[in-house]
């Protein structure tokens, strides 16, 4: 009851705080009966005594029990002034004459200084002696006891929000509503279709629970049921396969995977990137603003990226766009092309190129000099890749169809390679919702498998003494740590003569050192991660490379073919000796090693069964 | 990929120089970075020799295009010039053709050139002469062949033609699927 009234009353104040307040005003006014004392009379004598006398007796009273304090005040006000008016307003007299005598003489104290004590001690006078009152408060504010008051205030602040915590604190803690569905509940859901805004408030409750479980979890429930609730109302809600929300969802905390997840519910916005080969970006702003095209630059880590938020016109088909002055191409597909950073007169290689926005974004930062070779394995898509190319007008590109794997066989040597690897897209949901289900766990084992292959080809592929690069990018559109950190961290284990050196983007999260009990290089935090809902981007990967030293494996001439079986006896060889230590069942142990004891004796010409019926 | 064969460079410079005239000489006379003519399938591709030099290690099969597209043999023999060609073309062409903003789109559907959206020719372009149409603001959008000499054309009906089309930067989304394999 107590803590629901205090605040509509306004608080009252501590015992403490009220000896402060008469200990300031007293102090306040022995200053000015210092003053004073230089001329003193009788009356006033009279009335600083009693002045000194009264605070004394009121805290007394005040030490009662909190509730009571109020109610004392209440009682105190209207008998004080009866007590005091008499000598108050002698006391008034006498001030008038000290001060207007001490302007006379006017030596020893700054006139405006004096006014103000005068002014305050009359106020405080002529008033009722202690009132808690604010709006009191405020008039007596002078310079002079302006940070008392203020300190007073801020005490006052503290207490109530502590209060109010306290408070808040009781309110979360007293209802634990029970979110989980019972059992009742469960079956209803599994029979049929369920109410979406009910599985959205739950989600978004258990979110809450989740974030502090130790005080809102239900009683009796473990943190595995909230979590597996959630994912399968997410799978549901969503429509996701529970197995892809799963894992999307161990990336986060529980309030960053719904941000996530809703994020994946909104297209990213339109950008595309300006061709420095043919234009500017303030010419090209300028045109497709006189088209009727409304845009803004990306971001400050860009300077050639414009944003569209709409346009009157197909922004795929303007005379500007066919002319080559822009290409369509998604915010995060430029970061990897500026972690490689390419220089002219370099030879670059692009192992997965189609549709050609990075190869074009190379040629033009390399200002058509130098050799791209622009690689893809589809022939369907070199077919976009090829006109995007001379859309674009860039001269210095060869397009080849190789499967990736086939570098550096067809031809190695390179001062940079960009490998920006098939993935699963599960960083593109937004563009791509087929994802949401056609994602198995299959699919998560071969399509790292192939990206650690293509990223062991792109080191071998590239030029250790390169006077200007030696560099590496690897990237994905996804945000799986099996597709990024686990290939990147394998490849820094196949291939010591590489390094990770940071990447220059100037967003994106570190990439993670460790997860879910794996642990990867510690390097691996030079690597950047991209989000939905942090970047307003596609989810991304990016981790750069520097290759330090030729390796043995440049000069294999293996295809994609060998190095496929090749990659195969490793990864069987890897599963046996690399197990993640599993613990010795010795129950299920003793029979097997009972049989191969038995064997070995049998080849030796032994009969075991003879032996034990002897022995 | 091979070098063109005599004939072959015949053909493919005579239809250049319909459009470039002597500037063909530009093209394969640069001596800080030669560039040559390669054959590749049935399509010329013009490049740096350096680059063609990298692209012996691509195998004919594998190899899908290198540097810029000129254009194609027909089966038949005959050369005909892509719309890829037009950087080049453009930069050192000969007679040009400027169309107006409101002729742009119909151009780029593929229409001919007609003297309603002229904005702007040069002066001394003979009957049936290649020329290159910009837009007003220099953007290179293709190329035809006159229908008229500019004197002629002068007096023409508005919806008369002055140049037929023959390539143009639209066909790079209409005609994506057969242009480029």
């Amino acid at each position: 009851m107590g803590s629901r009234q205090k605040p509509k009353q306004g608080l009252p104040p501590t015992f403490e705080e009220i000896q402060a307040n008469k200990e300031r005003r007293e102090s306040k006014r022995r200053g000015d009966s210092d003053h004073n004392n230089k001329y003193p009379t009788k009356k006033q004598k009279n009335f600083n005594n009693k002045k000194n006398n009264q605070p004394k007796s009121k805290p007394e009273k005040r030490s009662k029990p909190e509730k009571k304090q109020k109610e004392d005040i209440v009682e105190d006000a209207p008998d004080l002034p009866q007590v005091d008016l008499e000598e108050l307003s002698s006391a008034k007299k006498s001030l008038f004459d000290d001060s207007e005598e001490e302007l006379e003489q006017g030596d020893e104290f700054d006139v405006e200084g004096e006014e103000e004590f005068f002014d305050s001690d009359e106020e405080e006078r002529s008033r009722p002696m202690f009132s808690d009152d604010d709006e009191d408060d405020l008039e007596n504010l002078n310079a002079a006891n302006m940070e008392e008051y203020s300190r007073r205030l801020e005490e006052e602040e503290e207490l109530e929000a502590e209060e109010a915590e306290k408070e808040l604190q009781e309110s979360q803690i007293q209802p634990r509503a029970k979110i989980l569905p019972s059992e009742e509940e469960l079956e209803a859901i599994g029979s049929g279709p369920q109410d979406v805004t009910m599985v959205r408030t739950r989600m978004i409750e258990i979110v809450k629970v989740l974030e502090n479980f130790k005080d809102l979890a239900e009683e009796g429930r473990s943190r595995t049921e909230y979590v597996n609730r959630l994912l399968k109302d997410i799978s549901e809600y969503f429509g996701y396969s529970e197995f892809l929300a799963e894992k999307l969802f161990n990336l986060f905390s529980p309030s960053e995977a719904m941000e996530f997840f809703e994020a994946n519910e909104i297209a990213r916005p339109v950008t595309i990137r300006t061709n420095t080969l043919k234009t500017r970006r303030r010419d090209l702003a300028q045109a497709l603003v006189n088209r009727g095209v409304n845009l803004q630059p990306i971001g400050s880590w860009t300077k050639v990226g414009l944003q569209v938020f709409d346009s009157q016109v197909p922004i795929g088909a303007t005379p500007e766009y066919l002319a080559g002055h822009y290409i369509l191409q998604a915010a995060s597909s430029f970061l990897p092309v500026i972690a490689m950073d390419p220089q002219e007169n370099e030879r670059v290689l692009d192992m997965a190129a189609a549709p050609g926005g990075k190869t074009t974004y190379i040629s033009a930062l390399m200002k058509n000099t130098g050799c791209v070779f622009a690689n893809d394995a589809n022939k369907a898509r070199t077919k976009s890749l090829i006109a995007n190319i001379h859309r674009l007008g860039c001269k210095n590109t060869i397009v080849c169809n190789y499967d990736a794997r086939e570098f550096p066989k067809v031809i190695g040597g390179f001062d940079r390679v960009l490998l920006d690897a098939p993935c699963s897209g599960t960083g593109v949901i937004a563009k791509d919702e087929s994802v949401k289900v056609s994602r198995t766990e299959k699919d998560f084992i071969q399509i790292p498998h192939l990206q650690k292959q293509l990223l062991l080809s792109a080191i071998d592929s590239v030029d250790a003494n390169s006077a200007t690069g030696g560099i590496i990018v690897y990237s994905t559109c996804s945000v799986a740590v099996d597709e990024n950190e686990s290939v990147v961290d394998y490849a820094l284990r196949k291939r010591p003569n590489v390094k990770l050196v940071e990447t220059g983007l100037q967003i994106g999260k570190e990439g993670f050192t460790s997860y879910r009990g794996k642990r990867f290089n510690p390097k691996l935090s030079l690597t950047r991660r991209y989000y939905p809902h942090t970047y307003n981007v596609d989810g991304f990967y990016v981790a750069k490379f520097k290759k330090i030293a030729p390796s043995p494996h440049d000069v294999s001439k293996a295809g994609a073919k060998e190095k496929e079986s090749l990659a195969r006896a490793e990864a069987e060889e890897e599963g046996i000796i690399n197990g993640d230590f599993a613990e010795f069942d010795e129950d299920a142990d003793k029979s097997i090693i009972e049989q191969s004891v038995k064997r070995n004796l049998k080849r030796k010409g032994i009969n075991p069964n003879g032996k034990k019926s002897q022995g | 990929m091979r070098s063109l064969t005599e004939e072959e460079t015949k053909v493919v410079f005579e239809k250049l120089a319909n459009y470039i005239g002597r500037n063909i000489t530009f093209l394969i006379d640069n001596p800080t970075d030669p560039h040559v003519f390669r054959l590749q399938k049935d399509r010329v591709y013009y490049i740096s020799e350096k680059i063609s030099k990298f692209a012996t290690s691509v195998s004919r099969t594998q190899l899908m295009s290198v540097g810029v597209c000129f254009g194609k043999f027909t089966k038949t023999g005959k050369f005909r010039l892509h719309i890829t060609a037009l950087t080049y073309l453009s930069q050192y062409a000969k007679y040009k053709v400027w169309i107006k903003q409101n002729g742009e789109m119909p151009y780029l559907y593929g229409n001919h050139v007609l003297k309603a959206h002229i904005g702007r020719m040069s002066d001394d372009i003979p009957e049936h002469a290649g020329v290159i149409v910009y837009s007003m603001n220099d953007i290179p959008l293709g190329f035809g062949v006159s229908a008229k000499s500019t004197n002629e054309a002068r007096n023409l009906q508005p919806t008369a033609i002055v140049a037929f089309r023959q390539g143009d930067i639209g066909e790079y989304l209409r005609e994506e699927d057969t242009l480029f394999t």
